[in-house]
């Protein structure tokens, strides 16, 4: 395809959702502190301010918007290099005690949403036929923990939604992967009883709260450009498979 | 906005381009040339990278944000990217409505 002749940022740049709190804000810290040019995104403004940084407030699950973020970014740098799904929801119930709107949502929010960006992030991707996709999952689908049905569901369906699209996407240079972090301390999980999250980490191999630098690690690993030939994976943390 | 005769050097500007790359001939490649089914002049992979292409120089060259792949197209009983004529028709609807879904 053709790439027509607009202004280039040198810079690598790097989208990253749900960038507010938590590991979204460790990873776009991170990456911008690297040399990156971060656009990150949330519901809410920006936590923090930084060289190379902006932030976009809107609803990531809202097409329009998502396909606005993008098109903005892609006139403003004429390139994105890496995508780093982040945000998500998640609401810890019985799934008895779970109303539907609570789980379209989670749908929403977690697999609609993560399909727009990349869906968007993928055609800018396509001019130079190289990208780096990595969206985040969870542990609690493979570990099968109660209370977290819909929510593993959502993130289920993002790791088979990853797969696939390495496939739909592997002839433009384009790689996809999917990581699922062991609890780490955010927002997402303080609603958690402590005895569940106890019980999750005595299960695993590595008997430890994750931590945000291990998401770091493994996103430095899928992002290398040294990885192209790394696709279609999903890495858990802790010894989880 | 951009008007029909626009749209329609974008579409065989790109479809020219994907013929070439296909390594079919493009000196052929006009209003009528056949995009998707059994008479198309390019492979269903060549499809997307036509829609996307043309997106793209929409988007860069003449600041116009549309998803060609909508609703709307999906919905409808024939192709919005059968021929290069219909494409062109279909980017004008599709921005007249300020679609991106």
């Amino acid at each position: 395809m053709s790439a027509p002749a607009r202004p280039m940022a040198e810079r690598p740049v790097m989208l990253i959702t749900g960038t507010r709190k938590g590991i979204g804000k460790y990873l776009a810290e991170t990456y911008v502190k690297r040399g990156y040019i971060v656009e990150g995104c949330s519901r809410g403004e920006a936590s923090f301010e930084a060289e190379g940084y902006t932030h976009t407030s809107m609803d990531i699950s809202e097409e329009k918007a998502v396909k606005a973020w993008v098109s903005g970014i892609a006139r403003r740098h004429g390139r994105i290099d890496c995508v780093l799904n982040n945000a998500a929801i998640a609401s810890m119930n019985h799934v008895l005690l779970t109303p539907a709107a609570t789980a379209n949502r989670m749908l929403a929010v977690n697999v609609t949403a993560t399909m727009l960006v990349c869906r968007d992030a993928a055609k800018v991707m396509m001019r130079r036929r190289y990208g780096r996709i990595v969206n985040f999952t969870t542990i609690v689908d493979p570990i099968g923990l109660a209370g977290e049905a819909i929510y593993a569901a959502s993130k289920a369906a993002v790791v088979t939604f990853t797969r696939i699209l390495a496939f739909e996407l592997g002839d433009w240079g384009i790689t996809c992967n999917s990581f699922g972090a062991t609890p780490i301390m955010t927002d997402m999980i303080k609603g958690v009883p402590k005895e569940k999250i106890d019980a999750v980490v005595n299960a695993l191999a590595i008997k430890r709260l994750g931590k945000p630098e291990d998401c770091v690690n493994v996103c430095d690993f899928f992002i290398n450009p040294l990885s192209d030939n790394i696709t279609a994976q999903v890495v858990y943390l802790g010894g989880v498979s | 906005m951009i008007d029909r005769t626009v749209a329609m050097e974008i579409v065989l500007s790109a479809l020219r381009e994907a013929v070439d790359q296909n390594g079919g001939d493009a000196s052929g490649v006009n209003e009528q040339t056949v995009i998707v089914g059994p008479e198309a002049v390019i492979d269903s992979i060549g499809v997307v990278s036509l829609i996307v292409d043309i997106e793209q120089r929409l988007e860069m060259d003449h600041q116009v944000s549309v998803t060609l792949a909508n609703d709307r197209a999906m919905s409808q009983r024939n192709s919005p990217f059968r021929t290069a004529a219909v494409l062109a028709d279909h980017i004008l609807a599709t921005e007249r409505e300020g679609a991106v879904s």
